[in-house]
């Protein structure tokens, strides 16, 4: 159903960063090596920042690398070495559960692939779409989406009092 | 490029991230699947919102990523919590709850 246009260099280049993010997203939940798991995490988000920008959505890009690959992956690495003096593999990474797990997830897969299919078919994403600055971004942010955005300004704060405070020594 | 695409891949990371939620032990690999399942949701966001032609998808993909930070950071404070309680952080030996 790809084929028609296999050829755009956008396809060739969604195509590879996709392999690279599935293999990556495979190793996250198989290796058996935390910081591995972590290291083959930024290949996946590196991947999917890559990927907004071919959505058209750079700032969201940005956003994702400072974010994700600059904050979220320095505190998974600090989780990893305040829990685990260890930094090899270890062998017991999983719990029984894998016969639940790989029926789950494949049923929902399938379900999710056959639905997709059905519902939106071989509708394109139009090429020609204006684009999104970041100036209307920030109009969305600070107009009619304030609310949320204070909200989320009280659910960062709560964050961050309430890591303090479940970490602290005392 | 075709919307479906996109809207594949969110699905696919999406499942691999529910797979490594069931299966993990480990609570810092269960919270980095979560992160798995948290971008095929952004994923799925952006591809609508250039189809819709409206920044909206990518206002809400902006505030995603804000929870995401702030759900890793108290989720990595009650796993250091309870390794300095309990010396594991192995979720199947949280079991003190059990009735």
């Amino acid at each position: 159903m790809f084929a028609s246009d296999l050829l755009i260099a956008q396809n060739i280049g969604f195509f590879i960063i996709a392999a690279l993010m599935v293999a990556g997203a495979l190793r996250v939940v198989t290796t058996s090596n935390v910081v591995h798991a972590a290291l083959w995490l930024v290949v996946v988000l590196a991947g999917a920042a890559a990927q907004y920008v071919l959505l058209a959505a750079e700032f969201v890009a940005v956003t994702q690398v400072l974010v994700y690959i600059g904050a979220v992956m320095v505190l998974f690495l600090f989780g990893t070495m305040l829990t685990r003096a260890r930094i090899g593999a270890e062998s017991d990474l999983n719990n029984k559960n894998w016969f639940v797990g790989l029926p789950v997830a494949l049923t929902l897969l399938a379900a999710m692939l056959i639905a997709l299919r059905d519902g939106f078919g071989n509708e394109k994403l139009p090429a020609d779409a204006p684009l999104v600055s970041t100036q209307v971004l920030s109009d969305q942010i600070f107009g009619p989406y304030l609310l949320p955005f204070w909200a989320l300004s009280f659910v960062l704060l709560a964050a961050v009092i309430g890591a303090i405070v479940l970490a602290r020594r005392d | 490029m075709l919307l479906n695409e996109f809207l594949f891949l969110g699905a696919i990371l999406f499942c691999i991230g529910v797979y490594g939620v069931i299966v993990r032990k480990n609570a810092v690999l269960v919270l980095m699947s979560i992160e798995l399942i948290l971008n095929s949701v952004n994923i799925n966001l952006l591809a609508f919102s250039l189809r819709n032609g409206s920044a909206d998808g990518q206002t809400f993909a902006l505030y995603v990523i804000a929870v995401a930070a702030a759900e890793v950071g108290v989720g990595l404070a009650l796993v250091l919590l309870v390794y300095r309680n309990s010396r594991s952080i192995s979720l199947d030996e949280l079991s003190e709850m059990k009735g």
